[in-house]
């Protein structure tokens, strides 16, 4: 990777507030295609909403996101277009109750990229059988466990083909037996050489599965590295004190 | 009473049908107003939100008899036709329909409005994600799900509709409590009267109430477990 380096996405002195609160302080970030980032650090230091800046679910206050080499927050940026080559997968999975599976997963090369219905499908199929799942095409997302529900929320977002994938916290809201499924298929897919963002809190994946470390702390990015660096050396104080405490738990 | 209803019947039915024709009138006009409205105040727009309000405010804040007269009294800005349709008199029909529509709009409003702030935002936000615009987010992923909350509450408003419609007696429109009014003057005999009234609107309201739950059902077939 070191060769051919292309910046996918280049976030530039993001800052972003919620009414008095400022959650976003002045982040830079350049990813590469191909690069695994975890984004790591304590509850309420911005990793989400930096996520969700990205895609603009969350409207940065200022600053740039370059995606592809074109500002996604400029005047004349098509939002809609970007994101359907951003795939994002959510902590509460947000698959579409009233949708069977197959429907949650073929509505968007469908409606917003025009695929027709059969191709979808087909795609559909293949990526479920990917994960494990396709015996459940049929069913409603009311009768699939957390681990089911988060796999097919990871095929609905690859059903696009994506050039980057968001992972905001992807199994913070499942029984722990449940964590394992959904890594193997994100080790799965960085191992092919998807690039992709992942907020997460689960270190050992993180150390294991990423290029590279961030550690997020009160809106600023305190320190990044490979894993190696920033798990077995950290530099930072505060990375330091963060990692002491997830790591050393009885 | 059986004998007042064999004899009076005619009078009774012909109530229930000016009673129907009104209450699908208003239910009907009433939801697509409600829908602009409650879209109005789920607007980022501050002018249409403001407006949604007050105009919800208003409405739900006085009584509707109030709101009939002035809206029939309206003579000088609506000039109701005076033909009758199906035997039923415009010029008071009208007024009628308009009155209880906008009542019941605002209801409506209200149930459609927080129908869909029931919907997890996480359902808009993943849609959005996938590129969708507001507007296909809003038709295919959050209404067909905001309609499983509205319904019910919907079918409670009109229900209660069709025993509100009672008040347009005092314009002289021959619904069932105009028509009733008619026998009892005819017959002396007030009470069974009123038996046989209440016996036709709760006839209405169940076999109504039989529809919603059939139609209830069928939207929650992905609920099932």
């Amino acid at each position: 990777m070191t060769e051919n380096k292309e910046v996918l996405i280049d976030v530039k002195n993001l800052k972003k507030s919620f009414g008095s609160l400022e959650v976003l302080k002045g982040i830079d970030l350049q990813v590469e295609k191909g690069e695994v980032v975890a984004i790591i650090g304590p509850s309420g230091s911005g990793k989400s909403t930096f996520l969700r800046c990205i895609n603009r679910l969350d409207e940065p206050d200022s600053g740039e996101v370059i995606f592809e080499g074109n500002d996604i927050c400029g005047k004349d940026a098509d939002i809609n277009a970007v994101r359907q080559k951003i795939g994002m997968v959510f902590q509460q999975f947000n698959l579409f109750n009233h949708l069977t599976i197959m429907e949650n997963i073929t509505i968007g090369p469908t409606m917003v990229k025009g695929e027709d219905e059969k191709t979808a499908q087909e795609k559909a199929l293949k990526l479920l059988k990917r994960v494990g799942l396709e015996d459940k095409a049929g069913e409603y997302p009311s009768r699939l466990s957390g681990g089911q529900k988060q796999r097919i929320a990871i095929v609905r977002a690859l059903a696009m083909d994506p050039d980057v994938m968001l992972f905001d916290e992807p199994t913070s809201a499942l029984d722990p037996e449940m964590v394992g499924e959904v890594l193997e298929v994100m080790k799965d897919l960085a191992d092919d050489g998807m690039t992709m963002l992942i907020v997460t809190h689960e270190m050992g994946f993180a150390q294991k599965v990423a290029n590279r470390v961030v550690f997020m702390d009160g809106g600023y990015i305190m320190e990044e590295g490979s894993p190696d660096k920033v798990f077995g050396n950290p530099e930072n104080p505060r990375t330091q004190d963060f990692l002491s405490k997830v790591l050393n738990t009885i | 009473m059986v004998d007042i209803f064999l004899n009076y019947y005619d009078y009774f039915l012909a109530g229930a049908r000016t009673t129907v024709l009104i209450s699908l009138i208003t239910v009907f006009f009433g939801f697509i107003l409600g829908c602009l409205i409650a879209f109005m105040k789920l607007s980022k727009n501050k002018l249409l939100h403001g407006f949604a309000s007050i105009y919800v405010t208003v409405i739900r804040g006085t009584p509707m008899l109030v709101q009939l007269y002035i809206v029939y009294l309206q003579t000088d800005f609506i000039p109701y036709p005076e033909t009758t349709f199906l035997g039923v008199a415009l010029d008071r029909a009208l007024p009628c329909a308009i009155a209880l529509s906008i009542n019941s709009s605002a209801y409506v409003a209200e149930v459609i409005r927080s129908g869909i702030q029931a919907v997890d935002s996480g359902q808009g936000e993943a849609a959005r994600s996938l590129g969708m615009t507001q507007k296909q987010a809003m038709l295919h992923i959050i209404m067909p799900q905001a309609i499983k909350n509205i319904l019910p509450a919907i079918g409670n408003e009109f229900v209660t509709m069709i025993k509100e419609t009672s008040i347009i007696q005092y314009l002289g429109v021959g619904d069932i409590m105009y028509n009733n009014g008619i026998v009892i003057t005819a017959t002396y005999n007030p009470l069974p009267c009123y038996y046989i009234s209440a016996i036709i609107y709760l006839v209405l309201n169940i076999v109504l109430g039989k529809g919603i739950n059939i139609f209830e059902r069928r939207l929650q077939r992905s609920d099932r477990k």
